[in-house]
């Protein structure tokens, strides 16, 4: 089990932990037009990267939102930011995993 | 192998007799004695069959790397299937059986299936089972394989304790070595945990005997054990490391006792730093006819001796490639034994024994015949470097020791003693200390081979020889002999991993601990490169098999996913209600005694002619608040919520970014900064969650707050034509007419104090309020809306009634009436698609290819005769497709020509005891364009024509919702 740091709770075990999607996923202004390609890249693409990954999750006991960075490969935890920390904050969760994977039956 | 008890050895407790049965033989062992120690001591020569061509098998090992001797054990009335007799201590009156053998060990009935060895070689199934196919010969030859047997009375669901805990120091494996580092690390104020295996700590130290720095092996063991604890260490015996994962977790099983008694407990440990100190095994020699019972490897023999004062044999040859034989000849000779050894390399070998129950007779060695009654075989030494691996550290080749050793370590990782490849005992215990204080000693010398140690092991590399003729075994478990490995490389699958699938050489329990490293010396002379060029396969935990229930330990059935529970419960009881699960909440299905049936008729025709009422507490209510509330609610709807005025209600859906359909919801505008979103009571969480992403992610997580008060306010639902009159006598202080208070439309009121929130809304149809009040007052407003209807035939209504009356009334229950691709205009909901200017979530979904096909399933009724039985939920609508391959909206009855297919499927179906005929709801392809078309009904098989309808069957134009 691995053991991810919340930045708002500190280390907890990884069950405590949802994913939310990839960090970087910006939702497409979807009141003017939006091209195929453009949102297949918001609502399908993903890096899956082999080594460094920058990822949005949530602590479910405390609700929160952060973006993790870690190592895929070794699982090496990097860095834990909470969400609203990040500069600009587009940062975007690729929510469209979120919605699409849960809530539904 | 006759084998004796030998006075002097061994740790067991010869004042007591424990009485066992073993394939309906009675037995007698001691106290300490493992099931084979004892087997081993009465001279049971042959203790299991071996899986594939039932050849007799005697004991292979002392510990976890007996591969055969599998039982299955009956104690105290209850069953345990494949328990390793080597591991397992004996207790009073188990009685066991050889798995694999019918009726016993001794006299399997299957030992014939040896005689067609040359046709059931590697890939045998693979190549034979073909035609016409495989599924047709499965259940034949999965009977006549496996090992144990599940009895009725196995216990299911039995409870291993669970423990997280964290400590400075992880020592695994308490031999010479781990003791040695525990203690070091212990002294130095370190918090330390020491494991072992064993119900005793000492390691590989009880079988040499002798002295450690002067003292008696027993009197160092103990003194090193008490120093740690006395230095605030802890140790855990009888408890294997099995595995470590991620982040450096540790997991050990600790197991105490056998049968109803044993206590079983799952370690997740988080240490700052492991040390290795697991030991080596015996490397077994290939030969023909090495599987004959009385063949053991020579380490094993003297783990009998030291720990259970158990002699394998009094006529002994013990066969081996390295001069640490030497000392073990010298310790079974003093024991008593006749001790012929024998060097291994380079000689022509071939055991000689019956194919019976008596085993092994003679060694013939180079045309020598050497009788004895048990073998010893020694073919070099095996590092168990599992959890080594386990944990990401590097092997390498020591070609010096014909053994891979640990290398580059793991982070926070080292390793001691054997397991190191470091045989002499003062050097070990010199390891242990400086690797318990954090220092590898010695580090980088593993490369350098035998120089550098003192203990003189530098083994002759034995190379398996196929042309040697005879029957070789690699893996006793599964039967694999050399020949299978030369079919394997002579059909290219000369990988590692590729050997392993395709052999099964080194699954199972093995995982590597003897078969391996004979199976990669056997491919490796077969291909004529050296061992470290054919690499090793993969080390997986568990290093021992482990209870499935040790991972599942408390969480099990109703403690893993807890029932919710309404706060009128005990009303519901009272009322004589049926409950059952409903989307996690545990709610009445229907109320009284009589058959279900009738029951869920009578509520829902009650509900139809005067009134239900419904403990809808359920019923989502996810409160959104704040300046920011209003653009949200907004965003996350299907629908246009920011129009919504307070005090109104409106339906709507929650879209995934695909356009799907997650949920349906009623939204109500308290105020200008306030919405209670009502969503399906299944799905609150979920919801909850999503909702919570969008308002951190994408919207300012300051100007919105999200809180779900589902359980803070239960809700009452009395909908039907006397709704009003119920409702009004309960004094809320609100004008309930029509005009007061529409359809969707919201008032604050009060039931003796406590507010309550009065929504005009309906689920079912009819006139309809959802009252939600606190949790304090809403067992009085339950009583007294029962109170209140009663005088007009109200009834409280059940989960299944609510079911029929919304189906009568159209409405969907998504994930019932939808599936994963379900938009809202399948449902009939086109407006916000086509009219809303805001973005909202899978807006853009609704605008692709896919969401405009015009043959996407949607929502339709479905009619058949009013005598006919209501239609299966899940039967197929089948019709055919015309030339131009559309059946959507080509309307009519489409019978001629063209390819029938099924163009939908039923979603809910049942007997309307108002309406008094069957209704059903389905989705079909382009559905709402085929009003009025016939359609069939195909389920298993039988067929059967129904006519499509609109999904409204109750009240098309709104007279009874908006009475």
């Amino acid at each position: 089990m691995q053991q991810y740091t919340c930045p708002f709770c500190g280390l907890r075990d990884e069950r405590e932990f949802f994913f939310a999607g990839e960090a970087g996923a910006a939702r497409p202004d979807t009141t003017g037009p939006v091209s195929d390609a453009e949102w297949a890249e918001y609502v399908h693409m993903r890096r899956n990267a082999l080594g460094r990954a920058r990822e949005v999750w949530m602590h479910l006991t405390c609700g929160e939102l952060f973006v993790m960075e870690r190592d895929t490969l070794s699982a090496r935890v990097l860095r834990c930011v909470a969400l609203r920390a990040e500069p600009g904050s587009g940062e975007g969760a690729g929510s469209a995993e979120a919605s699409g994977g849960e809530g539904a039956p | 192998m006759s084998g004796l008890r030998v006075a002097g050895y061994g740790l067991i407790d010869r004042s007591r007799t424990l009485r066992f049965r073993f394939d309906g033989r009675a037995f007698a062992g001691h106290p300490g004695d493992t099931i084979a120690s004892a087997l081993l001591a009465a001279g049971m020569r042959v203790v299991g069959r071996s899986f594939k061509y039932h050849r007799p098998r005697g004991l292979c090992g002392a510990w976890v790397e007996e591969p055969n001797a599998l039982v299955d054990l009956h104690l105290d009335g209850t069953s345990y299937p494949n328990v390793s007799a080597a591991t397992t201590e004996l207790v009073e009156g188990m009685d066991l059986r050889a798995v694999n053998a019918w009726p016993s060990a001794r006299f399997d009935l299957r030992r014939g299936f040896d005689l067609l060895h040359r046709f059931l070689g590697a890939g045998f199934y693979y190549k034979t089972f073909m035609w016409p196919g495989w599924s047709l010969y499965e259940p034949l030859i999965r009977r006549m394989a496996g090992m144990g047997r599940l009895r009725g009375d196995t216990p299911e669901g039995y409870l291993a304790d669970q423990c997280h805990d964290r400590c400075d120091l992880l020592v695994i494996g308490a031999g010479a070595a781990g003791l040695a580092a525990a203690r070091a690390a212990a002294e130095a104020g370190q918090d330390v945990v020491l494991v072992d295996d064993h119900p005793q700590p000492g390691g590989g130290l009880w079988a040499m005997g002798g002295q450690v720095e002067g003292r008696d092996v027993a009197d160092w063991i103990g003194a090193e054990e008490a120093a740690i604890r006395a230095a605030g260490g802890r140790v855990l015996l009888r408890t294997t490391a099995f595995g470590v994962y991620d982040h450096g977790l540790v997991a050990l099983a600790e197991s105490r006792g056998a049968g109803p008694g044993r206590v079983l407990r799952l370690w997740r440990m988080r240490a700052r730093r492991v040390v290795l100190a697991t030991g080596a095994l015996d490397r077994p020699i290939t030969f023909a006819q090495n599987d004959l019972p009385g063949i053991l490897p020579l380490w094993a023999a003297e783990e009998y001796l030291g720990r259970y004062g158990v002699l394998a044999g009094r006529e002994l040859v013990v066969l081996s490639n390295h001069a640490l034989a030497e000392a073990s000849c010298a310790r079974l000779e003093a024991a008593g034994a006749r001790v012929t050894r024998l060097e291994a390399a380079g000689a022509r070998l071939r055991a000689i024994g019956g194919r019976g129950a008596r085993g092994v007779r003679a060694l013939e060695h180079d045309g020598a015949r050497h009788d004895c009654d048990a073998l010893l075989v020694s073919g070099g030494l095996t590092p168990l470097v599992h959890l080594w691996r386990h944990a990401g550290g590097k092997l390498v080749w020591d070609a010096a020791r014909d053994a891979y050793l640990p290398g580059k370590p793991p982070e926070g990782m080292l390793a001691a003693g054997a397991v190191n490849g470091t045989y002499d005992l003062e050097q070990a215990l010199e390891e242990g200390r400086a690797a318990g204080a954090g220092s590898q000693v010695r580090k980088g010398q593993a490369r350098t081979g035998g120089a550098a140690r003192k203990d003189g092991f530098r083994p002759t590399p034995l190379i398996p020889d196929p042309a040697a003729g005879g029957r070789q075994w690699i893996d006793f478990q599964h039967d694999v002999t050399l020949k299978d490995i030369e079919i394997a490389a002579r059909e290219n699958f000369t990988s590692v991993e590729h050997l392993k699938r395709y052999t099964t050489l080194g699954m199972a329990a093995d995982q590597g601990k003897s078969a391996n490293m004979a199976g990669l010396a056997a491919m490796a002379a077969l291909r004529g490169r050296p061992i470290p060029e054919i690499g090793t396969t993969t080390f997986r935990p568990p290093f021992v098999p482990v209870p499935l229930a040790l991972f599942q330990g408390a969480r099990g059935g109703r403690r893993l996913h807890p029932l919710k529970r309404l706060p009128l419960e005990a009303a519901h009881r009272e009322a004589g209600a049926a409950l059952g699960e409903y989307g996690g909440w545990l709610r009445p299905a229907w109320y009284g005694q009589g058959p279900a049936e009738e029951a869920i008729a009578a509520e829902a025709l009650a509900a139809r002619r005067a009134a239900g009422i419904l403990d809808a507490s359920p019923l989502g209510k996810i409160e959104v608040m704040g300046p920011g509330a209003e653009a949200f609610v907004n965003f996350v709807f299907y629908n246009d919520m920011a129009s919504l005025a307070p005090g109104r209600l409106r339906y709507g859906f929650l879209l995934s970014e695909q356009g799907v359909v997650l949920d349906d919801a009623v939204v109500a505008r308290l105020g200008p900064e306030r919405f209670v979103i009502s969503c399906s009571s299944g799905h609150v969480d979920g919801v909850a969650r999503m909702l919570e992403i969008w308002r951190q992610d994408v919207h300012d997580p300051e100007r919105v707050f999200i809180h779900d008060t589902t359980r803070n306010w239960p809700t009452l639902s009395v909908a039907g034509p006397r709704a009003r009159e119920i409702v009004a006598a309960l004094g809320l202080g609100v004008a309930l007419g029509a005009e007061d208070l529409a359809h969707m439309r919201l008032r604050m009121g009060a039931f003796r104090g406590a507010p309550v929130r009065i929504a005009r809304v309906s689920f079912t149809g009819d006139l309809g309020y959802e009252l939600t009040t606190t949790r304090q007052a809403i067992g009085a407003l339950w009583q007294a809306a029962l109170a209140a209807g009663r005088g007009c035939g109200a009834v409280p209504l059940g989960l299944e009634a609510l079911s029929l009356l919304r189906a009568e009334k159209g409405h969907v229950i998504v994930g019932k009436d939808t599936t994963g691709e379900t938009m809202p205009h399948d449902l009939g909901f086109e407006g916000p698609r086509l009219r809303k200017k805001a973005a909202y979530v899978g807006d853009r979904g609704l605008r692709s290819e896919a969401a405009n096909d015009p043959r996407r399933l949607q929502l339709v009724g479905l009619e058949v005769a009013p005598g006919e039985a209501p239609l299966e939920v899940g039967a197929h609508l089948l019709a055919r497709r015309g030339a131009d391959g559309g059946g959507g909206g080509s309307g009519g009855d489409a019978e001629a020509g063209g390819q029938e297919a099924s163009q939908g499927f039923v979603t809910s179906s049942y007997r309307s005891p108002f309406l008094n005929r069957p209704i059903a709801l389905a989705l079909l392809e382009g559905g709402r364009a085929r009003l009025g078309e016939s359609v069939t009904v195909w389920h298993l098989g039988a067929r059967r024509r129904a006519r499509v309808s609109a999904p409204d069957f109750l009240d098309p134009e709104g007279k009874r919702l908006h009475a």
